[in-house]
C-alpha cells in the first residue's frame, strides 16, 4: 500500500507534508468496507470469555481505565475523589488493580497530580480547545502548555476536523506536530472524534495522518459526540496501528472512549485487541479505555466471580 | 497473553436416543436394518439409525401420495401456510437444542451452527410459509408436481432440509426427504417438529440411509419430481437416471469458486472475506471460494494479512463456543482432503498451515493455504471440500476473469474492488450462479441459489425456487 | 414461347455465417408430399456438428454482449426479411403438402413469431428478474443471463415449429445449432438465407439438414454444448438424448405436446436461461 506514492519507509512518519502528498497518501491507503468491518467487530462480539480468563480480562481493564471527569462542573474536590477511586478502586479488597490514568481538564492537572503523587496512576489533560478544538493554534499551544507545565504526564488532544473534513490535511498534521512538541516528556494521544469523521475509510486516514504526525497513542473519541468508540472504529484504528507498526517500526497505542460502559464491553474491546493488533497491545502502555461508569461496573463483575453471588451498587463507591 | 478459557454449550439440552427409525406417515417406524452416526470431534457412536430398504421408500413416497391426493393438495394455500409459519415458529423456539444437535451430528462450530444454520433455517420456513397462498402472484397459474423426492448433503444437514421441504410445502407439493447418512439426527427431529406442528401425517417422510436408499428415492416410478444437493458425480447419475422420465429435475452441485481480489481491494475486509470464503464449516460448502485469484501487485502483502490472520483462526472442540473451524465431518471426507493435499504437494504448490494443535480423536484438518497454485494443478481443479485454499495471481480483469471461468462448474465467485464499475463488469462476466461482491458466503431465502454448467441446474429461494416446485 | 429452365436452389447448410456444403459430402433426397423429386439437401455428419458447434461457441459472448435492444431489433430485422420472402416460403411448404391458404397462414404465423420474440429481447430480464429484499445490509439482484451454446432438434413443422423454437433460444443470447426437421428441412434452409441478410452475425444460428438420429447424439453428448432442446425427437431418442446430456448437465428441454398456435408462454427462453443473483453491501 502506498508505494504508488513518492513516500518510503524512512521519510514516512515525519516527512510528508503538503496537504497534496498526504493527501495522495491517505486516499491510497486500502478502502474500508463498512458492512464488512462491522461484520467482523460483531463476530468477534461473540467471543465466550468466561471463568479465569474473564477474571484476567477484568484486572487487566481496570488497569487500563482512564477514569475520567470533563464536566464543566468539575471542582478540585471532584477531581481528588476521583483520584482516590483511581487509586483504590474497592476499597475493601487490596488485589484490584489501580487505574491506568485520571483524565481531566488542564485547569485540573495540578490538583490531579497532587492527589496522585507516588501512586504510579498518570494525570491525562485533555487539551486544545477540548472538545471542539475550535480555537486559534495560539490557544491551544498554551493550553497544552499549562497542563504539561503542571505536571501531566499525557495530554489528550483533539484534532481539527473541520481541516479535516474540508481536505486541509496538512493543517491537522501541522498542529499535531506542534502540539507533539509543547508536550516534551508526556504522551500525546490524538483524539480523531471518529462520531464526526463519519466514515471508515476516513477513521483509518485521520490514524495514519495522526501517526505519521507524531502521535503516542490514537483516541476514538471526546465522548461528547455521539457515537463515540464503537467496536468497528476501534478495529479499523487497530489495524491501523498494526499496519503502521509493520511499516515503520513504531508502536502506537489505542484508546477507544466514550460509551463503554459494562464488563461486556471492555472485554470485547480486548478480544478487538488481541485478535487485531495482537498481544502486544493488551498492556495499560498501548491500549487505554476512557470511561467513568466502566469501573464500577469491573468491580461488580470482579466480586461476582469471586464471591459466586451477583453484587449490587450499594456496595460500590460513587465517585 | 489473553489465553480464552474453554467456553463450551452445554449437551444436555439435546436428548439423543438411542436408536430412530424412519419417519414414514407421520410415524417412526423400524427398518431391517441399521448404521451408526458418530461424533466427528470424537468418534463416540450417537445413535443406530434405520436404513430404509426399496420398500421402506416405497412406503414412504405411497404415503406422501396419499397425503398428496387426500390432503395436502385439497387444503386451502393459506392453511398451508399456517402449517409452514407454525414449523418456523417452532424451530426458532427450539433452536438452541437444534444448533447443539447439529454441531454434534455434523462436527461443525456452535457459532456457526447457533449464529448461521439456526436463523436460516427458521428464516427458510417463515419466507416460504408466507408464499404459499401467494403463488398467483409469482408464477401463471401455479399447480404443483405432486410428491418430490429430496437428497440432501451433510455439510448444512438442517438448512438443506429447509431450502428442499419449505418451498415443496409451500406449493402445495408432499416430500420423501432422504438425509446424508453421516448427519441424520436434526432431520430426525425435524420429524418430531412437523408432529409437534400437526402437520398431517405423509406431507414430511423422512427415509434414512445411504447412497442405496437415496437411489430407491430417486428412481422410484411414484414420485414427480427429484431434488438433489450434492456432488456433481452423484448428481451425473441422477440426471441420467432421470432422462426419459417425465420427472422434474433441480440439482445443486459442486464448485470451484474464484475468489478474486483486485489491488484497490479493501484489503481487511478481503481477508475476512478469504476466510469466511474457505473455513467456514470446514470448507464444506458447495460455494466455497477455493480459489484466490489475487492480482499479482498486491499478492505478497495480501498473503502476509491472511496467514496472519489464520494464525488467530480457533480450531477445535466443536461446541465450544469460541472455536472457529471444527471438525471434519466424516473419516471418508477427511481421507479425501488428504489425498488431495499431499497431491498438490507433489505437483509442486508450497504448502502452508498456522501452527495449531489438533486433537488426538476426532476428524481433524488443519486450515490450509496452497501458493504457487497453477490452474494446471488439481488442487486448482477439483473440489476439495475441506479448509484448503489454493492461491492463484493474475495480471489484468481479463485474465482474472478468463482465469475464474476456466472451470466445468458455475456455482459462485467473489469479486473484491473499490471500484463499482469494474464490479458490475466483473459480476456480468463471471459464469457462476452467486457473485458475491465484497463479500462472501452470504445466503438468504429470498436470494436464489444455483449454479451455471456442471453445478447443477435450478434454483433455490426467492421467487425463482418456487418454480422448481411448480408446474 | 418454350417454357424456361429454371435455375434451381442448391439446400446447403448454413454454419458460421457460410453456406457449405456437408463435409462429407453426403446427401438425401427430398420429395415433395406427392413424391416428386425437390432437392438434394447436404446430409449433414457428426463433423459438421462439431464445426457448428466451434461457431456457435465463437458467436455466443459477442452476441450476448450485444445490448437486448440490438438483439431485438436484429430479430425484428428476421421478421421484416421473411415478410420479404412470403411467396418463396409459401410455396415450399405448399411443397410439403399445406394447402395455399395453410402454408400462407404459417408463414404469416411465423413471420409474426419472430416479430413477438424480438419484442421479448429488452423484457425478458424484467420479467425473470428481481431485486431481492434479503435480511442484512446488501444490495441484492438477480438477472437471467444465456446458457451459452444451444442444440435444437427442431419439430416437423418446417417454419413456424422452427421459429417457435429457434427465435426464443437465440433472443436471450445464446446461439443455435439446429438440426432441422428432417422430411422438409428445405425452408430451415431458406430461412438461414434470411437468418445471413437480417443483420445476424454469423455463427449465432447454424442450420444443419440430416438425419436426426444420426446428429442429434452428437450435439447431445457435444462437451462445448450447454442446452438442448429436444422438441423434434421422438420419446426414445430423445430419451437417449437426455442421458447423454447428463455428461455435461446440458439444461435439457424435453419434447411435449406442441401446438403453434398457442400461447409459446416463456418457458423456452427460460429453459435456456441462468439466473445469476449478485450480492454487495450497502454502506458508506
Amino acid at each position: 500500500m502506498g508505494d504508488a506514492v513518492c513516500v518510503s519507509t524512512e521519510t514516512l512518519p515525519g516527512l510528508v507534508t503538503g496537504t497534496a502528498e498526504l493527501r495522495r497518501f491517505l486516499h491510497g491507503l486500502p478502502g474500508v468496507d463498512q458492512v464488512g468491518a462491522e461484520e467482523r467487530a460483531a463476530r468477534l462480539a461473540t467471543r465466550s470469555i468466561k471463568k479465569s480468563a474473564k477474571a484476567e480480562a477484568i484486572d487487566l481493564a481496570i488497569s487500563m481505565v482512564d477514569l475520567t471527569t470533563l464536566e464543566g462542573a468539575d471542582t478540585p474536590g471532584k477531581v481528588r475523589a476521583l483520584c482516590a477511586k483511581g487509586m483504590h478502586p474497592d476499597p475493601g479488597d487490596a488485589s484490584v488493580p489501580k487505574v491506568a490514568a485520571i483524565c481531566v481538564y488542564s485547569d485540573l492537572v495540578a490538583e490531579a497530580v497532587r492527589a496522585l503523587t507516588g501512586s504510579g496512576v498518570g494525570v491525562a489533560s485533555v487539551a486544545t480547545a477540548f472538545p471542539s478544538g475550535r480555537a486559534p493554534l495560539d490557544a491551544k499551544l498554551a493550553d497544552t502548555r499549562r497542563a504539561v507545565d503542571d505536571g501531566a504526564s499525557e495530554i489528550d488532544m483533539v484534532i481539527d476536523r473541520g481541516a479535516f473534513l474540508a481536505g486541509d490535511y496538512a493543517k491537522v498534521y501541522d498542529e499535531i506536530v506542534a502540539i507533539k512538541a509543547e508536550c516534551g516528556e508526556a504522551h500525546l494521544k490524538v483524539i480523531l472524534e471518529t462520531g464526526e469523521l463519519v466514515t471508515y475509510d476516513n477513521v483509518r486516514r485521520a490514524s495514519w495522518l495522526a501517526m505519521m504526525a507524531g502521535a503516542d497513542f490514537i483516541k476514538t473519541s471526546t465522548g461528547k459526540v455521539s457515537p463515540a468508540a464503537t467496536l468497528p472504529v476501534t478495529l479499523v484504528m487497530l489495524e491501523a496501528v498494526r499496519d503502521y507498526r509493520a511499516r515503520t517500526g513504531r508502536q502506537v497505542g489505542v484508546k477507544p472512549a466514550g460509551g463503554i460502559r459494562s464488563t461486556k464491553d471492555a472485554i470485547k474491546h480486548l478480544v478487538l485487541v488481541n485478535e487485531t493488533a495482537g498481544p502486544d497491545w493488551l498492556t495499560p502502555r498501548w491500549f487505554r479505555i476512557g470511561a467513568s461508569s466502566l469501573l464500577n461496573d469491573l468491580l461488580m463483575q470482579r466480586r461476582k466471580l469471586t464471591t459466586g453471588v451477583y453484587a449490587g451498587p450499594d456496595y460500590f463507591t460513587m465517585d | 497473553m489473553f489465553e480464552y478459557a474453554p467456553a463450551p454449550e452445554s449437551r444436555d439440552i439435546v436428548d439423543i436416543k438411542p436408536s430412530y427409525g424412519l419417519f414414514i406417515d407421520g410415524e417412526f417406524v423400524d427398518a431391517d436394518t441399521s448404521f451408526k452416526t458418530v461424533n466427528p470431534a470424537s468418534e463416540e457412536v450417537l445413535a443406530e439409525i434405520a436404513e430404509a430398504s426399496a420398500a421402506d421408500v416405497d412406503r414412504a413416497v405411497t404415503a406422501a401420495r396419499r397425503a398428496y391426493d387426500g390432503v395436502w393438495s385439497r387444503l386451502p394455500a393459506a392453511e398451508r401456510a399456517k402449517y409452514l409459519f407454525r414449523i418456523a415458529r417452532i424451530i426458532q423456539e427450539r433452536s438452541r437444542e437444534l444448533a447443539v444437535l447439529e454441531s454434534i451430528d455434523n462436527g461443525k462450530p456452535i457459532r456457526e451452527s447457533r449464529d448461521v444454520d439456526l436463523p436460516l433455517v427458521a428464516a427458510h420456513f417463515f419466507y416460504h410459509a408466507g408464499w404459499a397462498d401467494k403463488l398467483e402472484y409469482a408464477v401463471r397459474d401455479p399447480r404443483p408436481l405432486g410428491v418430490a423426492g429430496q437428497v440432501i448433503p451433510w455439510n448444512f444437514p438442517l438448512l438443506m432440509l429447509a431450502w428442499k421441504i419449505a418451498p415443496a410445502l409451500a406449493c402445495g407439493n408432499t416430500v420423501v426427504l432422504k438425509p446424508a447418512e453421516t448427519t441424520p439426527l436434526t432431520a430426525l427431529a425435524f420429524a418430531e417438529i412437523c408432529r409437534q406442528a400437526d402437520l398431517p401425517p405423509g406431507v414430511v417422510n423422512i427415509v434414512t440411509g445411504a447412497g442405496e436408499t437415496g437411489r430407491a428415492l430417486v428412481e422410484h416410478d411414484g414420485i414427480d419430481k427429484v431434488a438433489f444437493t450434492g456432488s456433481t458425480e452423484v448428481g451425473r447419475r441422477i440426471a441420467r437416471s432421470v432422462a426419459g422420465t417425465r420427472k422434474r429435475l433441480t440439482l445443486e452441485l459442486g464448485g470451484k469458486a474464484a475468489n478474486v481480489i483486485f489491488d484497490d481491494a479493501p484489503l481487511d475486509q478481503a481477508v475476512e472475506g478469504i476466510v469466511n470464503g474457505i473455513f467456514f464449516n470446514q470448507g464444506h460448502v458447495c460455494c466455497a471460494g477455493s480459489r484466490l485469484l489475487v492480482q499479482e501487485s498486491v499478492a505478497e502483502e495480501l498473503l502476509d494479512r491472511l496467514k496472519t490472520r489464520m494464525a488467530t483462526l480457533r480450531v477445535g472442540d466443536p461446541l465450544d463456543k469460541n472455536t472457529d473451524v471444527g471438525a471434519i465431518n466424516s473419516a471418508a471426507q477427511l481421507e479425501k482432503i488428504r489425498m488431495l493435499s499431499e497431491v498438490g504437494e507433489k505437483e509442486g504448490a508450497t504448502r502452508w498451515s498456522p501452527p495449531c494443535e489438533l486433537p488426538d480423536r476426532g476428524f481433524w484438518f488443519a486450515p490450509t493455504v496452497f501458493t504457487g497454485v497453477a490452474q494446471s494443478h488439481r488442487i486448482a481443479r477439483e473440489e476439495i471440500f475441506g479448509p484448503v485454499l489454493s492461491v492463484l495471481t493474475f495480471r489484468t480483469p481479463q485474465e482474472a476473469v478468463d482465469k475464474a471461468n476456466n472451470t466445468p462448474y458455475g456455482l459462485s465467485a467473489g469479486v473484491w474492488t473499490e471500484k463499482g464499475s469494474r464490479i458490475l463488469w466483473m459480476a456480468e462476466r463471471l459464469r457462476a450462479g452467486v457473485v458475491w461482491a465484497n463479500t462472501f458466503n452470504k445466503f438468504d431465502p429470498a436470494s436464489p441459489f444455483g449454479g451455471y454448467k456442471e453445478s447443477g441446474f435450478g434454483r433455490e429461494g426467492g421467487r425463482h425456487g418456487l418454480e422448481a416446485y411448480l408446474r | 414461347m418454350t417454357d424456361r429452365l429454371s435455375v434451381r436452389k442448391t439446400y446447403k447448410l448454413y454454419i458460421g455465417g457460410a453456406f457449405p456444403r456437408s463435409e462429407s459430402g453426403r446427401s438425401y433426397t427430398v420429395n415433395d408430399a406427392k413424391g416428386n423429386f425437390l432437392a438434394n439437401a447436404s446430409r449433414a455428419s457428426r463433423k459438421d456438428v462439431r464445426d457448428a458447434v466451434v461457431a456457435a461457441r465463437k458467436a455466443q459472448t459477442p452476441w450476448a454482449a450485444r445490448t437486448p435492444y440490438n438483439r431485438g431489433q436484429i430479430l425484428y430485422r428476421v421478421a421484416e426479411m421473411l415478410e420479404g420472402r412470403r411467396e418463396q416460403f409459401t410455396d415450399e411448404l405448399r411443397a410439403t403438402g399445406l394447402a395455399k391458404n395453410a402454408a400462407r397462414a404459417e408463414v404469416d404465423a411465423a413471420v409474426d413469431r419472430w416479430v413477438w420474440y424480438a419484442g421479448w429481447a429488452d423484457k425478458v430480464a424484467q420479467v425473470t428478474g428481481a431485486a431481492n429484499p434479503v435480511a442484512g445490509p446488501f444490495f441484492n439482484f438477480s438477472t437471467p443471463e444465456p446458457t451459452g451454446v444451444v442444440g435444437i432438434i427442431a419439430p416437423d413443422g418446417p417454419l413456424l415449429g422452427l421459429a417457435s423454437v429457434l427465435a426464443p433460444v437465440i433472443v436471450t443470447g445464446n446461439t443455435a445449432v439446429v438440426v432441422a426437421a428432417e422430411p422438409a428441412p428445405l425452408p430451415a434452409v431458406t430461412l438461414g438465407e434470411v437468418l445471413a441478410t437480417s443483420d445476424l452475425p454469423g455463427g449465432v444460428v447454424n442450420i444443419l439438414t440430416g438425419h436426426r438420429a444420426e446428429l442429434a447424439p452428437w450435439l447431445a453428448s457435444h462437451m462445448d454444448v450447454n442446452g438442448l432442446d429436444l422438441t423434434g425427437a421422438g420419446e426414445e431418442l430423445a430419451a437417449e438424448c437426455e442421458k447423454a446430456a447428463a455428461e455435461n448437465l446440458k439444461r435439457v428441454l424435453r419434447p411435449a405436446g406442441n401446438d403453434w398456435t398457442a400461447d409459446p408462454g416463456t418457458v423456452r427462453m427460460t429453459t435456456f436461461l441462468e439466473t445469476k443473483t449478485v450480492w454487495h453491501p450497502v454502506g458508506v
